[in-house]
């Protein structure tokens, strides 16, 4: 079965975002940028499907700018087989994505979709099941475990509550949520190597996508700022604290 | 124009979400209609026909929506949509699972999480983890929306709208739900719990965290909580998380304890009202953000705490 494993890059989970003082956006330049989360965990599962003999090969897609390839190198330094860019300096949004993930795939044609549950810069969720839907496949979304039975995939979804499985036929669009495993770090040998994978580079255009956002930002601004309150001494300052303030 | 709202419910109960997301509805304008999708449903669609502002309540009712998958609830909701300019969906993980399904039928990039609505084209939502606030307008003709309920105000009670009973497909669908580990518990539900107890790292371990945090949430009839680390370390369950990527939570108090205030950890609680730290180091950037720090030995603190209250 070949894997498909869209990753976007983003910036690094560590990095605090600075909003841009003319409020157009979060200031990008001489950022730090890595691999989003959720995309690394989708990595490590699909590696881990191979090790297992399920999976045969890993395509790793990015649709992003030229240094989107950087992420899609660590992708196939961890044990991605080859890589698909498709490059644009323009924002994608979910849906656009979706529709030329979706153009992937029918050229492709692979058994399943691993992708991150949502990446860490825009927040939106949305990626996976849109791709699903657009598709025509059943989805797994906010996976913590995956299990091949036969010709149907396990998996477990944490949602609110506790723990979620459903079945589902193949091929499919699974997304990872936290707790589905934990990436390796790709070895330096494992980094040269992944330099004379071959990595396509591609165009919306070459997919027949048409990527002009829906969505159109009007600002972006700070969040309110919350002030310190103060230390108190003791437990018995707290109570009286809040019962004054009213919390008791 | 008419807006759908999707409805978290029980079957047997609604959840609180679903008021909050009639707000959000009834802030967009319109007839607000409330979809009811379940098996068994109609006390949750009777409890929905009780909320002010409610045009009437569509109860679909049928085996494959107990649990509904999202394909399930596609393929009852895009038909639907003819005839409606709008899908208000709850920010829960079933709205979150279903929504963009749905968005990506009617051709539609749906809007996440939203926190305020501006006008019937424009919305506010944060983004990088509640680290920048996000307005954005919609060139879409229909809108699909997810709500972040902790940003609206409850629903207040109404006289009563009709429930109009709609037929349910009944699959077979591409993913079939088997089963489902529910946390048992008697406390509050982090996401509607008005006070929440949570734990961190500090607690050290899972017997830690259950011998100093649930006292103490049940001396003040609070909801549980822990942070990223806590539940990485296995102290508490994954449903416990508050945070970027776990819960989202704004109650009327937050009590922290033994959690050093991550970036990704205060994403999820720093829109609580009154928020208490207890926490040995004193630099901890919790502190940055509490109403009330106490700086000491979590394990004196809290049971000096739990027995005074």
């Amino acid at each position: 079965m070949k894997v498909l494993v869209p990753v976007k890059r983003v910036i690094d989970y560590n990095v605090r975002p600075r909003v841009k003082p003319d409020q157009t956006g979060v200031d990008l330049a001489n950022v730090k940028m890595a691999m989003n989360p959720f995309c690394e965990i989708a990595i490590e599962e699909a590696v881990r499907l191979k090790e297992k003999g399920i999976a045969t090969e890993i395509v790793v897609v990015s649709i992003g700018p030229a240094q989107a390839q950087e992420t899609i190198r660590i992708g196939l330094a961890m044990g991605g087989d080859r890589g698909i860019l498709v490059q644009t300096d323009a924002r994608a949004e979910p849906l656009s994505v979706a529709k030329i993930i979706r153009a992937i795939a029918e050229e492709e044609k692979p058994g399943l979709i691993i992708t991150g549950k949502q990446a860490i810069d825009d927040d939106n969720n949305q990626t996976g099941q849109m791709t699903a839907a657009l598709l025509g496949w059943p989805q797994g979304t906010f996976a913590s475990a995956v299990v091949k039975d036969g010709d149907k995939l396990m998996v477990t979804r944490e949602v609110d509550g506790g723990l979620q499985t459903v079945e589902l036929s193949t091929p499919a669009v699974v997304t990872t949520d936290l707790r589905l495993n934990e990436p390796r770090f790709a070895s330096l040998p494992n980094i040269m190597k992944a330099k004379k994978k071959e990595i396509a580079i591609k165009s919306p255009a070459d997919y027949g996508v048409d990527i002009t956002p829906r969505l159109s930002v009007v600002k972006v601004t700070e969040p309110k700022k919350r002030e310190a309150g103060e230390k108190v001494a003791d437990v018995d300052t707290l109570i009286s604290k809040l019962k004054s303030a009213g919390a008791i | 124009m008419a807006v759908l709202v999707l409805a978290e419910h029980s079957n047997s109960a609604l959840n609180d979400a679903t008021g909050k997301v009639l707000s959000a509805a009834l802030a967009f304008g319109g007839d607000v209609d409330i979809l009811v999708a379940g098996e068994n449903a109609r006390p949750a669609a009777e409890a929905a026909s009780k909320l002010a502002g409610v045009r009437k309540v569509l109860l679909a009712d049928g085996a494959p929506y107990g649990k509904p998958v999202a394909e399930a609830l596609e393929a009852l909701i895009v038909p639907l949509m003819g005839a409606y300019d709008a899908l208000f969906a709850p920010a829960t993980t079933n709205g979150k699972n279903a929504a963009p399904r749905i968005a990506a039928r009617l051709d539609v990039m749906q809007i996440s999480e939203i926190t305020a609505v501006i006008d019937k084209d424009t919305f506010e939502r944060p983004i990088y983890a509640g680290n920048a606030i996000l307005t954005v307008r919609s060139s879409d003709a229909k809108k699909i929306v997810t709500v972040r309920g902790t940003a609206f105000p409850a629903a207040g009670a109404g006289s009563g709208a009709p429930i109009e009973t709609i037929a349910a497909p009944s699959g077979p669908f591409a993913s079939k739900f088997v089963r489902e580990e529910l946390s048992k518990s008697d406390r509050p539900e982090l996401a509607s719990a008005k006070r929440i107890v949570s734990g961190g790292r500090a607690l050290a371990s899972s017997d830690q965290f259950q011998q100093y945090i649930l006292p103490l949430a049940d001396k003040l009839k609070a909801g549980v909580g822990a942070s990223r680390a806590a539940v990485d370390a296995g102290y508490a369950p994954n449903d416990y998380q508050v945070g970027q990527t776990g819960k989202v939570v704004a109650p009327e108090l937050y009590v922290a304890v033994g959690i050093s205030g991550a970036i990704q950890h205060l994403a999820g609680m720093k829109d609580s009202k009154i928020i208490v730290a207890v926490n040995k180091d004193e630099e901890a950037p919790i502190f940055a953000v509490a109403d009330f720090g106490l700086v000491g030995d979590l394990f004196k603190i809290v049971p000096e705490l739990t027995e005074k209250l």
